[in-house]
């Protein structure tokens, strides 16, 4: 049953990024933010399959929803013409692609030669409870640092949308 | 068959590299940006499914700090775009050429 629906969602995440980047039907960013979007929700449902509860709802939440509302605002804002009267260099194209298939070559030979081994018997479960005790005890320090990183970003983006910026 | 560390590391990478060829082939920065996002999420699979398999919840605590500045970086990014298209009207990548030679 696990195994049924790790095939099914890992094709969809695979299916649904391909169509981020090359939608035969339309070359709109929107389009691609939406399946932005489906990829990102069938990663979480992967993410529950590995049983990393909290993060499944976490990648939900902030990536489906903050960062995507984010970028859809944006294109909204800056009205793009389409991109199809472009016309795309094949060579560069072609090239592109091929040191991107390299790069692929290259992971699974890696993971095909590399000992993995059959590892422990999977037991820990990521739900809100175990992660929470981890984060606010051994990595509170980075926690905070964290916060005070969104501090910053939020400064830096007001400062950066003021129109006369210098 | 069980479902092993190797599964998941098979669909990161490729996830990951359907990113990069994003990120490689599009024209649009705000489709570039996307395509970092799906790479960004090949990497916390990757991560999460380690931290599965060797039963430490380290994994998913990065994965946590990677989203967190993850979204940082989006507000950033996009803030950037928008200046940009507000002095050179364009969000293409063939447009900005002021530092080439």
């Amino acid at each position: 049953m696990t195994s049924v629906l790790f095939y099914i969602l890992a094709f969809l995440t695979l299916v649904f990024g391909f169509l981020v980047i090359a939608n035969p039907f339309s070359r709109s960013p929107v389009t691609s933010a939406m399946f932005l979007v489906l990829a990102i929700i069938s990663l979480a449902g992967l993410f529950v399959l590995l049983h990393a509860y909290f993060l499944a709802a976490v990648q939900v939440l902030v990536y489906a929803g903050a960062v995507m509302v984010l970028f859809l605002f944006v294109i909204m804002l800056l009205d793009l013409r389409v991109e199809e009267r472009r016309r795309i260099k094949i060579l560069a194209a072609v090239g592109g692609l091929a040191s991107a298939g390299i790069i692929l070559g290259i992971f699974l030979h890696h993971l095909l030669v590399a000992p993995l081994g059959e590892g422990e018997t999977p037991s820990v479960a990521g739900g809100t409870y175990a992660l929470g005790r981890i984060l606010f005890t051994q990595y509170v320090l980075p926690f905070e640092i964290v916060s005070v990183l969104l501090l910053v970003a939020m400064v830096g983006v007001v400062l950066l949308s003021k129109r006369d910026l210098k | 068959m069980t479902i092993g560390l190797e599964h998941y590391l098979v669909v990161s990478a490729m996830l990951f590299v359907v990113g990069l060829a994003g990120v490689i082939v599009r024209r649009n920065l705000l489709v570039i940006y996307m395509s970092l996002e799906l790479m960004l999420n090949a990497a916390n699979l990757a991560l999460v499914a380690f931290s599965r398999f060797t039963n430490n919840l380290d994994g998913q605590v990065f994965v946590f700090f990677v989203i967190t500045v993850a979204a940082a970086e989006v507000a950033v990014g996009l803030a950037l775009i928008v200046a940009v298209y507000r002095r050179r009207h364009t969000a293409y990548v063939e447009d900005l050429r002021t530092l080439k030679l």
